[in-house]
């Protein structure tokens, strides 16, 4: 079929487009700069036109009476659209041949207006008090289809408030106006059919089945799809006002997808992460562990300053002195006596600059710390480091076994120096009394540990949540940036950073300044990097090595999307 | 929750109408339910949901829809007192409180969420129900399957004393 073939004309609002055959009427219009309001319809799930808000004028050619002449193409070869008094839902439709849409008609504005009027007849008007307030669709079509005032004088209809239907999720079905995205999500998405309708009619409640729970660990994304204030985060409710948040678009480094996230903060603390879209890693979706595995960034524990063991003790040390004893104790030793734990967490430019100083110091035992662990069939990695495609490609595959061969080391006496790198050792295969036994450990950590403590000189590091720039390499081959969004605490450094200093202490100055020129000497060492910039990889992403890994959500979205019942 | 065999054998069978979906069969199976124990306990709508391969939410979501599903126990005769337009012109609303004189109802704590009203010695319980199809001869009630057309609320005890 040729490609004029496959497109169909369609007339928006006077002009004339073409879309693929199949598209949506919303799409269409979306596509076309028309933005259709609308509540029920998600391009991620099936679409019911419950809400009846995106309803169009909609019109087609007349089709001639017999004996009546056929309607005559203008003069660029488009047929008159006879226009139907009715509305039409826009988001379960598709488009004609020849079909024309008013998004701004007189009757399409009426409709809406009708439309808004009936769902504020029992919305409470919370606003002040309510969590969703600035992201919250009913607020926003108010203001654009809304009347100022209220028609309705009797009473409301009172439904049950603050419920509880899961150990995240709360509810409030007043607030509630029946679109059941998160129904059809908990149905379509997640296999968990607990949400529901009861009492349908003037009455119609949300709630969960009794004795059960909206508690599977993407339940949170409910949260995100409800268009209005009745499904609030425990976690996040009356935290922040969501103007406040500074959105920072980044990944989740929780496991090996790499989830696409938007990071919310304020004032250097972050609030939430919510999942970005990412059609080729995670859709529109994240895990509820993924998107609340974040406040360990204000813990107690949180180490701040760089410290030197003197006296059998630490104390605080300034990072020019941490990084000059370092060095100057590197500089002892044998480099078959020293080896290095990286770590499946740090980013391709930390895990590129360990490399660098183990090839200036001549170090050739550098090994990471593999964390497996359970894969659901959803979007959760059976590998719980964010990055192992990353590490593997710039330390080499050597770095899994090595490990072993280094732990084993330890304890013979043959390595007497190690370097440790946001690991704690003690929980991969190292002893207390073995580490005792070295001459030197240096390690950063982001929280204190039993590691730090057994260490000569301690550096603070980053989180990858939010408190670094960098670049990581997901399960799936697909190389993805992370962005800061708040600053790190006290001295806290990344790890390219302390690695950056470490090296110019042992050999002076590398050139290396910028996160930039990390990515650049990468891109000139590695032929995998070649051409690339941290600019050129974008928000979602480029595909970067071709694992045999594929994702089951997105399996099963794409075996939806092939038979019409999502747009994808 | 004990379903008897021969009712639940009635209900398998009610299923096999719909080789295509089990889900179709779920209102044959709730009104096999029903007319046995008289309403739809908690327990048989997640008997039901594991009968027709569902979660039980579906089904609850069926049983609150319908006017027709009771989820309290009614008393021995359940009367359904129609409050449809041609019915309330003609004093179904009278015919609803002397019903409950006469058979000691009490119908103070009902609601939305609870229609039914039972008589002190479970007897009798009584609700409103929408049209019952007897406009011309309204007000009509429904006591069990008994039709009963035309009756005056005055004449509200002889009604129930049928049903002694």
């Amino acid at each position: 079929m040729s490609e004029a073939n496959d497109k169909v004309n369609v007339q928006i609002d006077g002009e004339w487009h073409q879309f693929p055959k199949g598209t949506r009427m919303i799409e269409a219009c979306r596509l076309a700069g028309k933005e259709i309001p609308h509540y029920c319809y998600h391009p991620k799930l099936s679409s019911p036109g419950n809400c009846r808000m995106c309803l169009v004028e909609m019109g087609m050619p007349p089709r001639p009476r017999p004996g009546e002449d056929p309607p005559k193409p203008d003069k660029d070869g488009h047929l008159p659209i006879q226009w139907i008094p009715r509305p039409a839902i826009s988001c379960a439709n598709t488009i004609a041949e020849g079909m024309g849409i008013r998004t701004d008609s007189q009757l399409t504005n009426e409709c809406r207006h009708g439309v808004m009027e009936f769902l504020l007849i029992n919305h409470p008007l919370d606003c002040p008090i309510c969590d969703q307030a600035g992201e919250c669709r009913l607020q926003e079509f108010s203001v654009e289809f809304g009347t100022g005032g209220s028609r309705f004088r009797e009473k409301k209809v009172k439904k049950p408030k603050n419920v509880d239907i899961g150990p995240r999720i709360r509810l409030d079905d007043e607030r509630c106006i029946m679109c059941s995205r998160c129904i059809r999500f908990c149905q379509e998405v997640a296999d968990d059919d607990v949400l529901g309708f009861t009492d349908r009619g003037s009455h119609t409640v949300l709630g969960v089945h009794p004795g059960k729970e909206l508690s599977n660990n993407y339940g949170l994304n409910t949260v995100d799809i409800c268009p209005v204030g009745a499904l609030t985060s425990n976690d996040f409710r009356f935290q922040m006002r969501v103007w406040f948040l500074k959105e920072t678009n980044s990944i989740c480094t929780s496991c090996g997808r790499g989830c696409n996230i938007i990071a919310g903060a304020r004032e250097d603390k972050l609030y939430r992460l919510t999942p970005r879209d990412n059609n080729e890693v995670n859709s529109s979706w994240m895990c509820d562990y993924g998107r609340l595995n974040f406040h360990f960034l204000t813990s107690e524990a949180r180490l701040t300053d760089p410290m030197i063991l003197e006296h059998r003790a630490h104390r605080i040390a300034r990072w020019s002195e941490a990084v000059g004893r370092a060095a100057e104790k590197l500089k002892e030793f044998d480099a078959s006596k020293i080896a290095i734990i990286a770590s499946g967490r740090m980013t391709n430019e930390e895990l590129f600059m360990a490399r660098r100083l183990g090839e200036t110091l001549g170090i050739e035992k550098i090994a990471i710390v593999p964390r497996s662990g359970e894969a659901d069939d959803y979007l959760v990695s059976a590998d719980k480091n964010p990055n192992t495609r990353g590490a593997r490609l710039i330390l080499g595959k050597k770095v899994d076994k090595q490990l072993k061969e280094i732990a084993a080391g330890v304890k013979k006496g043959t390595i007497t120096a190690l370097i440790a790198l946001d690991e704690n050792l003690l929980k991969c295969g190292f002893e207390e009394d073995t580490l005792k036994k070295l001459d030197l450990l240096i390690s950063s950590h982001i929280l204190a540990n039993p590691t730090a403590s057994l260490s000569h000189v301690v550096f603070p590091s980053t989180a990858t949540v939010a408190e670094k720039r960098g670049t990581m390499i997901n399960r799936t081959g697909r190389l993805q940036r992370l962005n800061q969004a708040i600053d790190p605490p006290g001295q806290a450094m990344d790890l390219w950073e302390i690695l950056r200093d470490l090296a110019q202490a042992l050999g002076g100055s590398n050139g290396v300044y910028l996160l930039e020129d990390v990515f650049k000497l990468m891109a000139g060492t590695i032929k995998e990097f070649e051409g690339l910039s941290l600019g050129k990889i974008g928000d979602q992403g480029l595909p970067l090595l071709k694992p045999k890994e594929s994702i089951p959500l997105l399996e099963r979205e794409r075996e939806r999307i092939e038979k019409g019942i999502i747009v994808g | 929750m004990n379903v008897p065999k021969e009712i639940e054998a009635e209900i398998d069978e009610r299923i096999t109408h719909y080789p295509v979906s089990k889900r179709s069969a779920a209102l044959p199976v709730l009104h096999s339910l029903q007319e046995h124990f008289g309403y739809v306990t908690e327990e048989a709508v997640e008997w039901v949901a594991a009968k027709l391969d569902l979660e039980p939410i579906n089904i609850l979501e069926l049983v609150t829809f319908y006017p027709g599903f009771r989820q309290s126990a009614p008393g021995k005769y359940h009367i359904r007192v129609c409050r449809t337009l041609s019915c309330a012109m003609e004093g179904s609303y009278e015919l609803m409180e002397k019903l409950c004189q006469e058979a000691k109802i009490d119908r103070s704590e009902v609601s939305h969420h609870h229609p039914i009203a039972v008589s002190e010695d479970g007897k009798f319980s009584i609700e409103f129900a929408e049209c019952l199809a007897s406009c011309g001869t309204g007000p009509v009630c429904l006591v069990n399957d008994d039709f009963h057309e035309a009756v005056e609320p005055a004449k509200a005890d002889k009604l129930l004393k049928q049903y002694d």
